[in-house]
């Protein structure tokens, strides 16, 4: 019997997805649990493993498309029955149903004859004008959707700017504004450019970004910290520690095990904001910023003040390596409670870096590098950087950032944690 | 401080201008003696004398022949056609001659060539005509035609002080009809700038001339059924403020083009064809024109207020434009 291949749902928020690429050709056989495709959603990439073994007899979605969850993209015929490789034909006569996305009334049933009907129906022409058509475009609205109050029910500007304001009011942050928007000059196809769609990780950070920046009230704070004493225990401990754990010792498990004690001192910068109300998370789960090639993502490590030192530095570097390799699973991604990014890696000296919603604060950490430092009127040369914490200033002050900061300076500073 | 018509604000602008500048001088058919033929000139000749107020043959071509030289050799002559229907008499020295003087030599021609043009005084076909695009068609020149007493004063002290040949198109239906105070001192209004005469978010009338007024009225009337106009008076006809007249259609989204002048190869296409070109995204409606038909203009004064367009079309038109 063919198993059909469909879009899964990569976590509970998520409705459509990307597929990237095709893991294998129509024809070619497949293992079950083999690694079929690959996709994208707003939250998560990853590769998906067939559901049974077989051969691909039939690719329905093809790469870079973008459906709903559930849709079926692809069949796996048993081996040996007919894995005709001509789906071609089947793509266009059956086109998978653009996923009940319109409540357009189905043709009277007669089932002994699948008119293409619907589809007409569906793509039927909808009047509007060119400044419609490129709100629509911009805004992501399906005009099929609208009703047209102008001339032979013509969607008029009107129609879509109220649709929208009352796609503003009906969530929660406007997307307008949250939207990244081209300004129109950067739509001139004047001079020589190249144009090219976002891919769904992109728009989902641009997206994020300026919604956090309208969201939060965003202050940050920079302290200077002496990592001298880590920098050693660091160099002294990283040969046993590629021995032992077979993995490079970095500097970031000392920077999620001090952040998670602070962060148990200072609940407010581990919390979040809904309405009026403040939400004090009781789990310390950090975030992690981790680039890529494609973009960003920020895997978090759950529960870490309650891990151990080695605990916090495999669970870190297993999902920079699943982050890497695009195989992280959603729940990887899904409840942090505060995050770190660390550009020092970089370069950079210190950053300003934008709160990851719907958490307070973010921890944002400067290239270490040795400087001369004044100790008890003597010049010394001593490991430092930057720390710098970007906080709402909705929910938490300037004196508690600051202390939040002493806190993990003096933890940092004084860190007396055994590794093993 | 009284208040003057566009006809006397012409007059002080060139008044002021011949005062402050001894190059600058006016020629044209019974400009001298009996003072021009709307009476613009009236009262140059006595206090500028007849070296400065010259009365000339009925031949447009040699008025703006001998402005031109007059021009080369460091005047700053203000040619005057009695009606600017007969301006076509002179269309070779002007768009042969004074408009490519500077592209090949280098010779600026500053030179003022004052067209008394539009219909609706009933003076029939040669004394009702707006050749405007005639000039607007041929690079090397400026064509400005204002429509109120406030840009009729600023826009001909501007276009004597251009270095370059202006064709200046005054209307002679607002000659007396407009009044208006105007502020004291020495001021001109900068060709090449559009003005918006009245804002509006509904629907954009860009026009020029004695149009403006007509979109004033109908603005009037239309706001009181909510549908708020947008009057953009482009004042220079050439160079044209396309950035204006894009702001407006990118703020409106829906845009009628008006003019007295006859249909085809009118501003309105023109226009039409700008606005299709850099802000068809920004359209919510066709771009509609309103105009003269391609007729000669009528004598007959009936046939007359048919052939000219009227408030109650512009009505009409913005009305259908913001229920498309």
């Amino acid at each position: 019997m063919p198993s059909n291949v469909i879009m899964p749902q990569m976590g509970e928020s998520i409705f459509e997805g990307t597929l990237t690429k095709w893991l294998k050709k129509v024809g070619e056989p497949v293992k079950r649990d083999e690694p079929l495709f690959e996709i994208s959603t707003d939250k998560v990439d990853s590769e998906i493993p067939a559901p049974a073994s077989g051969v691909l007899s039939e690719i329905r979605v093809n790469e870079g498309e973008t459906v709903q969850i559930n849709t079926v993209v692809g069949v796996i015929s048993e081996e040996g029955t007919a894995a005709s490789p001509a789906p071609a034909k089947a793509i266009i006569k059956e086109p998978s149903k653009p996923q009940a996305a319109q409540p357009v009334p189905e043709q009277p049933a007669e089932e002994s004859e699948p008119e293409p009907e619907p589809l007409a129906a569906a793509s039927r022409s909808v009047r509007s004008s060119p400044l419609v058509k490129r709100i629509a475009r911009e805004e992501d609205v399906d005009l099929a959707h609208l009703e047209g109050t102008g001339l032979g029910g013509r969607i008029t500007k009107k129609d879509i700017l109220s649709h929208l304001s009352g796609r503003q009011s009906a969530e929660a942050p406007p997307p307008d504004s949250a939207r990244p928007q081209g300004s129109s000059s950067d739509r001139s196809l004047a001079g020589s450019s190249e144009v090219v769609p976002m891919t769904a990780m992109r728009k989902s950070i641009a997206e994020h970004m300026l919604a956090s920046r309208r969201i939060s009230a965003h202050v940050t704070t920079v302290f200077e910290v002496d990592l001298t004493r880590i920098v050693n225990i660091k160099s002294q401990h990283a040969q046993e520690f590629l021995e032992r754990e077979g993995g490079k010792l970095s500097y970031m498990p000392f920077f999620i095990k001090t952040v998670a004690g602070a962060l148990k001192e200072f609940p407010v910068v581990n919390a979040s904001i809904s309405g009026t109300d403040i939400v004090y998370k009781k789990d310390v789960n950090i975030g992690v910023a981790v680039a890529l090639d494609w973009g960003l993502i920020v895997p978090v490590v759950k529960n870490a003040d309650e891990k151990s030192f080695l605990g916090i530095a495999k669970a870190a570097s297993s999902l920079a390596e699943r982050a890497r390799q695009k195989k992280l699973a959603p729940e990887d991604v899904q409840g942090g409670t505060f995050t770190i990014t660390n550009p020092g890696v970089f370069g950079s000296l210190f950053g300003s870096p934008i709160i990851n919603q719907p958490q307070v604060a973010i921890l944002c950490i400067g290239a270490i590098t040795k400087r001369p430092v004044v100790i008890n009127d003597a010049i010394a040369i001593r490991s430092m950087a930057y720390l710098t914490l970007t906080f709402d200033h909705r929910l938490i002050d300037g004196a508690v950032a600051d202390h939040f900061m002493s806190s993990l300076k003096k933890k940092l500073e004084q860190w007396d944690e055994p590794l093993f | 401080m009284a208040a003057v018509t566009y006809l006397e604000a012409i007059r002080q602008g060139i008044w002021e201008e011949m005062e402050r500048d001894s190059s600058v001088f006016v020629l044209g058919e019974d400009v001298g003696i009996y003072g021009g033929a709307f009476k613009l000139t009236e009262g140059m000749l006595e206090r500028f004398g007849e070296d400065r107020v010259v009365d000339t043959p009925i031949s447009e071509s040699a008025i703006v022949g001998a402005a031109i030289g007059a021009a080369l050799m460091g005047m700053r002559p203000i040619a005057e056609m009695q009606f600017a229907d007969f301006i076509s008499c002179a269309f070779d020295q002007i768009t042969n001659f004074a408009a490519k003087c500077r592209y090949r030599w280098g010779a600026g021609v500053p030179m003022v060539i004052r067209g008394p043009s539009g219909g609706g005084i009933h003076g029939g076909p040669y004394h009702s005509q707006n050749p405007e695009m005639h000039y607007v068609h041929t690079p090397g020149l400026k064509v400005v035609a204002p429509s109120t007493v406030y840009d009729a004063k600023g826009l001909i002290k501007a276009a004597i002080r251009d270095e370059d040949p202006v064709v200046y198109f005054e209307h002679k239906f607002l000659y007396r009809r407009l009044k208006e105070e105007l502020p004291d001192g020495d001021w001109t209004v900068p060709i090449g700038k559009a003005d918006i005469k009245r804002a509006g978010s509904d629907v954009s009338v860009i026009t020029y001339g004695a149009m403006v007024h007509l979109a004033l009225e109908a603005a009037a009337t239309l706001a009181n059924d909510g549908i708020e106009l947008e009057v953009v008076d482009l004042r220079t006809l050439l160079p044209l403020d396309k950035e204006r007249i894009l702001d407006s259609v990118k703020k409106t989204n829906k845009v009628i083009l008006l003019h007295e002048d006859v249909r085809t190869g009118g501003m309105a296409g023109e226009l039409a064809a700008i606005i299709a070109e850099e802000a068809f995204e920004y359209l919510d409606g066709p771009i509609m024109r309103i105009t003269a038909p391609d007729t000669p203009v009528p004598y007959s004064p009936p046939l007359e207020e048919f052939f000219l367009p009227k408030t109650s079309d512009i009505i009409r038109v913005a009305r259908q434009l913001a229920a498309y």
